[in-house]
């Protein structure tokens, strides 16, 4: 068996953090964990947060702190990390299609463009996977999300937008 | 900039960001019908968490005396020092649109350049509010079409915000000494820039939208002094209750 690194053991358990408003998908998943560095007193993780007022921050934050602590990490450090500015681009095509099985419609484009950071590109349905979609509401349940609802099969879902 | 006039001016865009979005949480359950209900509430959070990641960066720089949420639940009326156009209250809901959309016009461009200052927190900071303010623009600029270039009834509430707050706006240009030293850091445009570019998109979306833009008129200003409207004090009343009722609470 490989013996793993500190930082290696701790990559592997924030991989258990699910992310608290998606649990399909964890925070590393999510392009939220930007470095992990071991310190002789404790670990320091530099998280990055998806929207500034994500209300799920604290949570994440505590569950960080909880997942490492039963693993024997004590004393950790989340420290909160504003550049780069996430974004959706770095979530990989296998995270999106964990998204859309879940049923929310993965980021469409890339963040960089204009028409996708404005939800101007065609969303398929998560269900059906039909691209006559249309937008009911720029906001949804939560700051990361729109609403949509799918001209053909019906269904209303959540698209994750691209930021 | 020394480290205590930072701190100020990153207080300032934190209370306009904090009173902004306090306005909007009030909008919780009364919108005018559940998706703009959403909508409100929830550019209102982004503001929040621009205003936390803001009041944490200036109490650090004070010398961690005070919290940000000492700075945001222990200051008195008189030490805040958001734009009165801010505090203005949800008086009709074009009073909510023509607010916000100047408001985030003045972000917009506030974070355009602080995206590209060497200190690492105030430009990380800039980078994402700028993504969401531009949602926020969006928003709002859509609901000024509507409403301007709407019914009749539309376009004259529309008008009479407008009138109403136009003398708030003059505050959004005026430099004092902590603009000019924010300037000079290049952590600010000039007050001449900022005007250009507000009247210059302002005039644009207000004509496209059928409304008229006031002519020049006396502004009023004092916020930079802690001189505010009589509404701040009682939002702050509301926004405070529970560290005023129950100094030190915790849960």
């Amino acid at each position: 068996m490989i013996e793993l690194s500190p930082k290696e053991k701790v990559y592997q358990l924030l991989a258990e953090v699910p992310d608290p408003e998606i649990p399909v998908v964890n925070i590393i998943e999510m392009g939220m964990i930007r470095d992990v560095e071991i310190h002789a007193d404790g670990v320091e993780v530099f998280l990055c947060p998806t929207y500034s007022g994500c209300p799920a921050m604290d949570m994440i934050d505590s569950m960080v702190k909880e997942k490492l602590a039963e693993n024997g990490f004590v004393n950790t450090v989340v420290t909160l990390v504003y550049k780069p500015a996430w974004t959706t681009d770095w979530m990989n095509a296998e995270t999106k299609e964990k998204l859309r099985v879940f049923g929310i419609a993965p980021p469409v484009g890339k963040a960089s463009s204009k028409k996708g950071m404005l939800n101007q590109e065609a969303v398929a349905c998560p269900q059906c996977k039909s691209t006559n979609t249309e937008i009911k509401s720029m906001f949804g349940s939560t700051a990361c999300k729109s609403l949509y609802t799918c001209t053909d099969c019906l269904e209303p879902f959540d698209y994750f937008k691209c930021i | 900039m020394d480290n205590l006039n930072l701190s100020k001016f990153c207080i300032r865009l934190g209370d306009h960001c904090l009173i902004m979005a306090h306005r909007q949480s009030e909008l919780c359950s009364k919108g005018p019908f559940l998706e703009e209900d959403i909508a409100q509430i929830n550019l209102g959070l982004d503001l929040l968490g621009q205003a936390e990641a803001l009041l944490i960066y200036a109490a650090k720089l004070e010398g961690s005396i005070r919290t940000a949420d000492d700075l945001a639940f222990r200051r008195p009326e008189r030490q805040f020092h958001n734009f009165m156009l801010t505090e203005q209250p949800n008086t009709d809901f074009a009073f909510v649109i023509v607010r916000q959309y100047i408001m985030s016009l003045y972000l917009l461009k506030t974070y355009q350049v602080l995206a590209k200052v060497e200190d690492e927190t105030l430009s990380g900071i800039a980078l994402k509010a700028i993504k969401e303010l531009t949602y926020h623009e969006r928003h709002f600029s859509m609901w000024l079409k509507r409403l301007g270039d709407g019914t009749e009834e539309s376009h004259e509430r529309t008008q009479t915000a407008i009138n109403e707050l136009w003398m708030f706006v003059g505050e959004l240009y005026e430099e004092d000494e902590i603009d000019v030293m924010a300037q000079k850091a290049s952590f600010a445009s000039s007050g001449a820039e900022m005007k250009a570019f507000l009247m210059e998109h302002i005039t644009a979306k207000f004509t496209e939208a059928t409304l008229t833009t006031p002519d020049s008129i006396n502004m009023t200003t004092g916020s930079k002094k802690g001189i505010h409207t009589e509404y701040l004090g009682f939002l702050l009343t509301e926004m405070q209750y529970l560290q005023r009722a129950y100094p030190d609470a915790k849960w």
